[in-house]
């Protein structure tokens, strides 16, 4: 047994370490079109401490390590690209606190989306938190350290915007509490009134540090939800609705869609609106004024209401299965998106830019566009579905998604969750000051360069 | 080529204009108006007619002269190059109901049991009632009837399409098809007689089989005793010598249907494509009266014989303490096949 090996039993004891093959496989890779690459380790710590004292023995040793949730970012972001330790979070998984009345939560970082909806839905059904489209078992800290959305970004905002407090691993060990938790007993700010350290760690990517405690947001369940879905076959329209749309001020969530495939979606974009009440009378004015207010795309005949009886389960589910759906029309089940955060006015150039990238790479595509903060922007998934079995395919989505990527930073979008190349594509776009502050903190935060390496390297 | 067979002289010399004047969504004067209005529509000319018209196929039974005035409007609509519903939603319709071979063709000799395009069909054309003839199915786009184009002013569609639809039936080489919906059974009669079309096998009502067989079932009837009130469809429409039809199944299984406001001629739509081709507000407030009328008389359960409008109505009158519940379903409720909790 080599000496990390034992050194990592000890922390963590022997079922929390492994560096059996057929185990190391699964973590060398995740769902998306990226090369995999191999960890020495995978470790599953239970505790803080545990967590504190597998990065104190990185740092000793100088060998990478890798947070990660459930490896399901379908960007490579948690592929060990340098090999070194996987420090798999999801044993860490308790929900520690819930302020009913403040309205937040505070779970450990390896808590999953899905235990915390069940959780809410018993314990306390008058609560809710922003649930990503993503399987029930990505987790919390995960989705905020990558600036993840949810059902609740419409009105609320990234989900790292609804982050309440952290506690953090730093690279060189220390243990450190973000926002009001470092003050007092309350998870209720994650900076303001102070110094916003929040910024440090979210987004990073785990570059910066491991997340090992999260305070979230949570906000009103409402007892019924439904949805609307609007369609038009005018792309043109599409930021002109959605600003009608976000000025009714009262939707849960808005997205946009469209796709090749089945036959019935061809040919028009289509707007799932979902809103939310506790009466019927509540829900029913909602309705209605989402109909009123986009009555004169109805009477052009260039948009209408589509019947959705059949499919309302379908659409109200959270998280949405659809993209599984799509992910297996070319058989073998893969699926990655570019995800660029740009203006809503720059939707029709989006929405040409998928259509001509997956005829040029011969692959099928869906997008889903998510609206943020009520219309300040949104987040355009540009999506191809392949077959992981073959190879070819899988490269001309890499092809196509990097293109994508080039093309958003031509026009002024910010790129979500990138991939290493991606991140790389994004720090030469990036103002030079703006770089230089990057890689101030990166090298002050984790001076061996341990965390996470390969992603936001600043100096490479 | 296929043309509408619409006999102007008829049209000309009709002294009740009953298509419109009985039209629940279009008020006219009296015959002055309306007869004027719909020589605009035969002339070609603009009329109000064909902006107002809500697709409700009601007209097609008014007019007792054997003319077809809904399919008159619905051409004329196309050749002006109206839409009624929205222009995506018209797309749509036309998209999702596109043959791409995927159709399912079941074991079929000389009958074959159409269940059209709706899934649903095939689960209600089982059990005793249909065990003669379920594993005949046929289901798909290829054996589809087309006439819910006519909602979107798409004539040229049904014209395109049910030939191939008729074609398709030819060549499995039935004598005969068990049309499980009126839509289908409608346009095999009404529309395909209508446009000369040649049909090659006999059509048959899903609910004179039904009744036949509930007939030779007698003895495993218990009767319901029970109040229902019956949601009658748009494409029944088509073939109002049928309706007679659900009122013999009504006695047969023992199912009290009181007299409503709203039935047989007078029936309100479920409203769907109300919602399409007018929004919301006639749409609901049609719901609404339909609803009320259900419950005044003191049904208990809202029966449907289309899958569609059971789609579109069965939250509403759920909320309102009724019991949605397919025709086909009431009938096994009766034999002992179906509990009453299970339907829904």
């Amino acid at each position: 047994m080599s000496d990390i090996r034992k050194s990592l039993v000890d922390i963590v004891g022997e079922r929390g370490v492994s560096d059996a093959p057929e185990e190391l496989w699964f973590y060398s890779r995740d769902p998306g079109v990226l090369a995999p690459h191999r960890p020495d380790y995978v470790v599953a710590p239970k505790t803080t401490e545990e967590v504190q004292k597998i990065v104190q023995l990185a740092g000793r040793e100088n060998i990478p390590v890798v947070p990660m949730g459930n490896g399901m970012s379908l960007a490579g972001l948690v592929i060990p690209l340098k090999g070194g330790i996987v420090l798999d979070m999801k044993r860490m998984n308790k929900i520690l606190e819930v302020n009913h009345m403040a309205r937040y939560v505070v779970v450990e970082g390896g808590t999953s989306q899905g235990a915390l909806k069940a959780y809410l839905q018993k314990n306390h059904p008058t609560l809710r938190h922003s649930i990503p489209d993503a399987p029930s078992t990505t987790t919390i800290a995960a989705n905020v350290s990558l600036h993840g959305q949810g059902r609740l970004t419409n009105q609320y905002g990234f989900n790292s915007d609804m982050v309440t407090g952290l506690e953090v691993v730093l690279p060189t060990g220390e243990i450190c509490r973000i926002g009001s938790p470092s003050i007092g007993p309350y998870w209720i700010s994650k900076g303001p009134t102070l110094p916003d350290l929040s910024g440090l760690f979210l987004g990073w990517l785990g570059c910066t540090g491991v997340i090992t405690k999260v305070g979230l947001k949570l906000y009103p369940n409402k007892k019924i939800r439904d949805a609307e879905l609007f369609v038009t076959d005018r792309v043109d329209l599409i930021p002109h609705i959605l600003y009608k749309l976000t000025h009714l001020e009262m939707l849960e969530d808005i997205n946009v869609w469209f796709q090749p495939k089945p036959l019935m979606f061809m040919g028009n974009y289509h707007i799932t609106v979902f809103f939310t009440g506790d009466t019927e009378e509540e829900v029913e004015f909602k309705r209605k004024m989402v109909w009123d207010c986009l009555q004169e795309y109805m009477d052009s005949k260039d948009g209408g209401f589509m019947s959705i009886q059949y499919m309302k389960s379908m659409l109200l589910e959270m998280p949405g299965r659809n993209i599984a759906d799509f992910a297996d029309v070319p058989k073998g089940g893969g699926f990655e998106y570019s995800g660029p955060i740009a203006p809503i006015e720059h939707f029709p150039q989006y929405a040409a830019k998928v259509v001509e990238l997956a005829a040029k790479y011969n692959v099928l595509y869906a997008s889903t566009a998510r609206l943020i903060s009520g219309g300040h922007s949104m987040m355009y998934s540009i999506s191809f579905a392949f077959n992981r079995s073959d190879t070819a395919m899988m490269e001309r989505v890499e092809q196509a998604l990097t293109e994508a990527t080039a093309f958003a930073l031509d026009m002024g979008g910010i790129p979500w969750k990138p991939n290493f190349k991606e991140q790389k594509m994004t720090l030469e776009k990036m103002e030079p000051n703006a770089r230089k502050l990057l890689l101030m903190i990166k090298k002050n935060l984790d001076p061996q360069g341990i965390m996470n390496p390969g992603n936001w390297e600043v100096n490479s | 080529m296929i043309q509408l067979k619409f006999d102007q002289k008829v049209c000309a010399s009709c002294r009740s204009a009953d298509c419109l004047l009985k039209c629940q969504y279009m008020t006219f004067s009296g015959h002055k108006e309306a007869h004027g209005e719909m020589m605009k529509v035969m002339k070609g000319k603009d009329s109000r007619v064909l902006t107002e018209c809500v697709t409700c196929y009601a007209c097609e039974e008014y007019c007792t002269r054997g003319n077809h005035p809904f399919y008159l409007i619905s051409e004329k609509r196309e050749e002006k190059g109206m839409f009624t519903a929205p222009r995506p939603i018209t797309t749509q319709w036309k998209n999702m109901t596109q043959m791409q071979g995927k159709c399912l063709v079941g074991n079929v000799k000389d009958t074959a049991l159409s269940c059209c395009y709706l899934p649903e069909l095939g689960q209600l054309g089982t059990g005793e009632i249909f065990k003669d003839v379920a594993s005949a199915g046929v289901f798909g786009a290829e054996f589809m009837c087309p006439a819910v184009h006519s909602h979107f002013a798409r004539m040229s569609v049904i014209k395109e399409r049910l030939p191939i639809v008729i074609e398709n039936y030819r060549k499995l080489g039935v004598k005969e098809v068990i049309c499980m919906h009126d839509e289908c059974y409608g346009t095999l009669t009404s529309i395909a007689s209508a446009y000369g079309m040649e049909v090659p096998f006999k059509p048959v009502y899903y609910l004179d089989f039904v009744l036949q067989r509930l007939k030779e079932l007698k003895d495993k009837i218990k009767p319901l005793g029970i109040t229902v009130a019956y949601q009658r469809s748009c494409s029944n429409r088509l073939i109002p010598d049928k309706l007679p039809v659900v009122k013999k199944i009504f006695k047969l299984i023992g199912v009290k249907a009181p007299k409503r406001l709203y039935q047989d001629e007078n029936a309100l739509c479920c409203a769907e494509i109300l919602r399409s081709v007018s929004g919301y507000k006639l749409a609901d407030d049609v719901q609404k009266r339909n609803i009320d009328d259900m419950l005044a008389v003191g049904a208990e359960y809202c029966v449907f014989n289309c899958p569609a409008c059971q789609t579109s109505l069965s939250e509403k009158v759920v909320k309102q303490g009724l019991k949605p519940v397919h025709i086909i379903d009431l009938c096994k409720m009766a034999i002992g096949e179906k509990e009453r909790e299970a339907v829904s």
